[in-house]
């Protein structure tokens, strides 16, 4: 096959491109520019990635003997993933970055990009694994390697995208022999250490990040009657389960820290509330997506049983969900065994049975049936 | 090219490769001992083969030999002659008390060698840029550029047009514009890095204060190349140490790639009437050929065809004979570089950032054409070594890989994998 390795200029990419050549594909590797650093360049209008990780990039490629290329995505990626996530914390949501880079840049505007030029399908260091079964359908499972698991973040992954899609890391029991691998092969980023955090976040300093992008104007802390406890520099900058930050300055009557339950845009009021009060037990999630073929109870909309995560490192929970259709509009209607605490609208719903990633939906509502009853 | 590498290379612009007269020259000259500067035996021979380099340039350009300055290349030569004009005049003028002179009249598609150089004086030394539009083509406005000239020249303390352009090839009228730069006293700089070798230059009858050329453009290896500085100008020196050459650009000048320059230089000005002609022919068999496979593809710059009788000038009239640069609308450049290199036929897509991303042509962006056609741009440029079999080799493969990048094209606009989240 011929295929696009996407190269981030880190070790896992260097790795997965590696293995893609010892399988015998022609492999072409393509560090993608998504950044725009306004003044780093006279037209002032388009984007340069880091020069750092696109000339590791290249060495891995002169290393492994494959053709390399540097794309700029940084139009497609200010618009789909950058304005996303500022529109969606200006809506009271909290977005994924990751996920909606997978979803529109990786494996859609590069995916896209890629087969046109006459490439076969699009490779990446994530760990998860496409399985095909013996009905020839396509499967996303976990990684071998729970701990580096990163299944969550391709869960919005549709079978059409999986079609095209090369994990070469997916059975690596752990991320030392991925290093141990890379030393072996002569890589130099063997040693380079993981990105964390949001990659146009460069500080890490998210909120800071927000202030400059969405109007913050000072607004009401409220407990969950309604009760005025102070006053906050802008709602948009508070993510549903956040303890920190919240400055109210007196303790709640029982001593207890408080939490926030929910931000609301509309009126620019956070919500503030015991920790109990987070946990929620009943969700819907919108836009959802299988990855890969559909259950048979996409059409029922009968219920079946599931684990639901909801966030790339969070543990997996018991639940049973089920398909609801109303005219145009899909919707998933999920029922948790136990309340699951720090759920926010905005966040992905990535549902699973055993290894297997069934697919998504985006979290529209999440509540306490007890106490919404 | 074909034959030696197996890839078909059309960047000369770029690069050209090294003539086997200029390594010949480097190597019998890079195991000879002496610095020229030393007084000793070995010194004295170094000196000799740095003046008798020196000589040979002189003569390719029509110059004087102590009109040569020697550098690191056309970057430098840039430098030193935008700043070194520049802060003599306006210095000058101050230590007179005459009126602060501090323009720079020049145009928006010059090199980054004199654009960032400008743009460097006019944030830090009180420069203040005049901009002289230009054609469609290209081409200088001569009326606007006489007008800038006429106002206030003694407020100007540099005019720079480039001899050539580097991306789409446009030839300006340096003889007029040096006049009109001459008729009111402003020094006038022209950087001629690629023209050199590629078109007759002549530099006293140029007019030009300074001159700058490079060595690799032509054959010789990268690492050389001149300022040729007429012998009444006053430059202020960038880089000051042991004022070397002419006491205007001080280091210890590199002796054998300074031979190689010149040895590469005699060759290129030698065979110039001949392979003027014969690289303007295998252009203009390129320009034809995609003209013809890709009808909607859109020559950028000037043509060598009389403006008002349409009939056809000598090769490098008004265009580079080399230069082939084009626009295929709806692709992005680097998707046909991709196309090209998978196919071994080593093109351009004129201008990168450091960490390598395609840009938009700064030059088609200062013509006004749109951003996204002057990201669909490739430059295929010819050099001594190309032949008919490289043209037929481009004119064979483009039409598939432009087929691949317009769909890709199409692709960045307009997606066609639906995704979870795409119907919002």
């Amino acid at each position: 096959m011929k295929v696009l390795a996407a190269m981030s200029g880190g070790v896992d990419s260097a790795v997965a491109a590696a293995r893609a050549v010892d399988a015998g594909h022609e492999v072409v590797g393509v560090h993608l520019a998504l950044s725009r650093m306004p003044g780093t360049l006279r037209t002032g209008s388009r984007g340069c990635c880091t020069i750092e990780d696109s000339r590791d990039a290249w060495r891995a490629c002169e290393r492994l003997g494959i053709p390399f290329y540097t794309w700029d995505f940084s139009e497609r990626f200010k618009e789909d993933v950058v304005d996303d996530f500022v529109a969606e914390y200006a809506a009271g949501r909290t977005p994924n970055p990751c996920m909606r880079c997978n979803e529109r840049i990786k494996f859609a505007a590069l995916l896209e990009k890629a087969l046109a030029l006459g490439f076969d399908a699009v490779c990446t260091g994530h760990y998860a694994k496409v399985v095909r079964t013996d009905a020839g359908t396509l499967e996303l499972h976990r990684a071998a390697d729970w701990a580096k698991d990163q299944s969550y973040v391709l869960g919005v992954l549709t079978a059409e995208q999986l079609e095209h899609s090369m994990f070469p890391l997916a059975d690596t029991p752990s991320k030392d022999l991925v290093r141990a691998e890379a030393a072996e092969r002569g890589l130099s980023v063997a040693a380079k250490p993981d990105s964390h955090d949001i990659c146009f976040i460069p500080d890490g300093d998210t909120r800071g990040w927000l202030a400059e992008r969405i109007e913050m104007t000072s607004g009401d802390i409220l407990d969950t009657e309604g009760n005025r406890l102070g006053s906050h520099p802008g709602a948009h900058a508070f993510t549903v389960g956040q303890r920190k930050g919240l400055n109210i300055g007196r303790p709640a009557p029982d001593g207890r820290p408080r939490f926030v339950l929910e931000v609301r845009p509309k009126d620019n009021t956070v919500v503030v509330g015991a920790k109990e009060m987070l946990a929620v037990d009943r969700v819907t999630g919108i836009r959802p997506s299988w990855a890969g073929a559909p259950l048979a109870e996409d059409t029922t909309g009968d219920w079946f049983g599931c684990h639901l995560q909801v966030r790339a490192h969070g543990d997996p929970v018991p639940a049973r969900a089920r398909v609801h259709r109303q005219h145009d509009t899909v919707s998933w209607v999920l029922e948790l065994d136990e309340p699951l605490q720090g759920v926010a609208p905005g966040q992905t719903a990535v549902l699973y049975q055993g290894t297997r990633v069934l697919g998504q939906a985006t979290i529209d509502t999440a509540v306490n049936a007890a106490r919404a009853a | 090219m074909t034959s030696t590498t197996g890839r078909t290379y059309l960047d000369h612009a770029a690069t050209t490769a090294v003539r086997p007269a200029a390594l010949e020259a480097f190597t019998a000259s890079a195991l000879s001992l002496g610095n020229q500067s030393s007084l000793h035996s070995s010194g004295r021979g170094a000196k000799l083969r740095v003046e008798t380099a020196r000589d040979a340039l002189a003569s390719a350009l029509g110059a004087h030999p102590s009109e040569v300055v020697f550098t690191s290349g056309g970057t430098e030569s840039d430098n030193l002659a935008l700043k070194g004009l520049y802060w003599a005049r306006r210095d000058a003028a101050r230590q007179a008390g005459r009126p602060a002179c501090h323009r720079i009249v020049l145009t928006g598609i010059e090199h980054s060698a004199i654009l960032d150089t400008a743009e460097w004086l006019q944030a830090h030394e009180g420069a203040q840029l005049d901009v002289v539009p230009v054609g469609p083509d290209g081409r200088v406005e001569m009326d606007a550029w006489r007008d800038t000239l006429a106002r206030d020249p003694e407020t100007i303390a540099v005019a720079t047009l480039m001899w050539a352009n580097n991306e789409i090839g446009t030839i300006q009228p340096i003889a007029e514009a040096a006049a009109c730069a001459a008729d009111h006293g402003v020094p006038f700089h022209t950087d001629a890095v690629q023209a050199f070798g590629a078109v007759p230059l002549d530099f006293p009858s140029s007019g030009a204060t300074t001159m700058a050329v490079t060595g690799h453009k032509i054959g010789a290896p990268v690492g050389v190349g001149a300022l040729l500085v007429r012998r009444d100008a006053t430059l202020t020196p960038v880089q000051h140490g042991g004022g070397q050459e002419r006491d205007i650009r001080s280091g210890t000048i590199p002796v054998a790639l300074i031979e190689a320059f010149a040895a590469a230089a005699t060759e290129a000005t030698q065979n110039l009437p001949v392979e003027r002609g014969r690289v303007g022919a295998l252009r203009d068999r390129l320009i034809a050929g995609v003209r013809e496979c890709l009808p909607e593809a859109r020559l950028t710059g000037a043509e060598d065809l009389d403006p008002v009788t349409g009939e056809r000038l000598p090769a490098g009239t008004r265009r580079l004979p080399g230069n082939a640069h084009f626009i295929f609308p709806g692709c992005e450049g680097d998707s046909i570089l991709f196309g090209l290199d998978m196919a071994d036929v080593e093109a351009s897509t004129g201008s990168a950032c450091s960490a390598g991303v395609p840009r938009p042509s700064p030059v088609l962006i200062a013509l006004g054409v749109d951003e996204d056609l002057a990201r669909a741009v490739q430059r295929f440029s010819l050099g001594h070594t190309s032949t008919a079999e490289d043209v037929e080799k481009v004119l064979d493969v483009l039409p598939g890989v432009h087929a691949a990048a317009l769909r890709a094209g199409m692709a960045g606009h307009d997606s066609g994998i639906r995704t979870a989240n795409s119907h919002r």
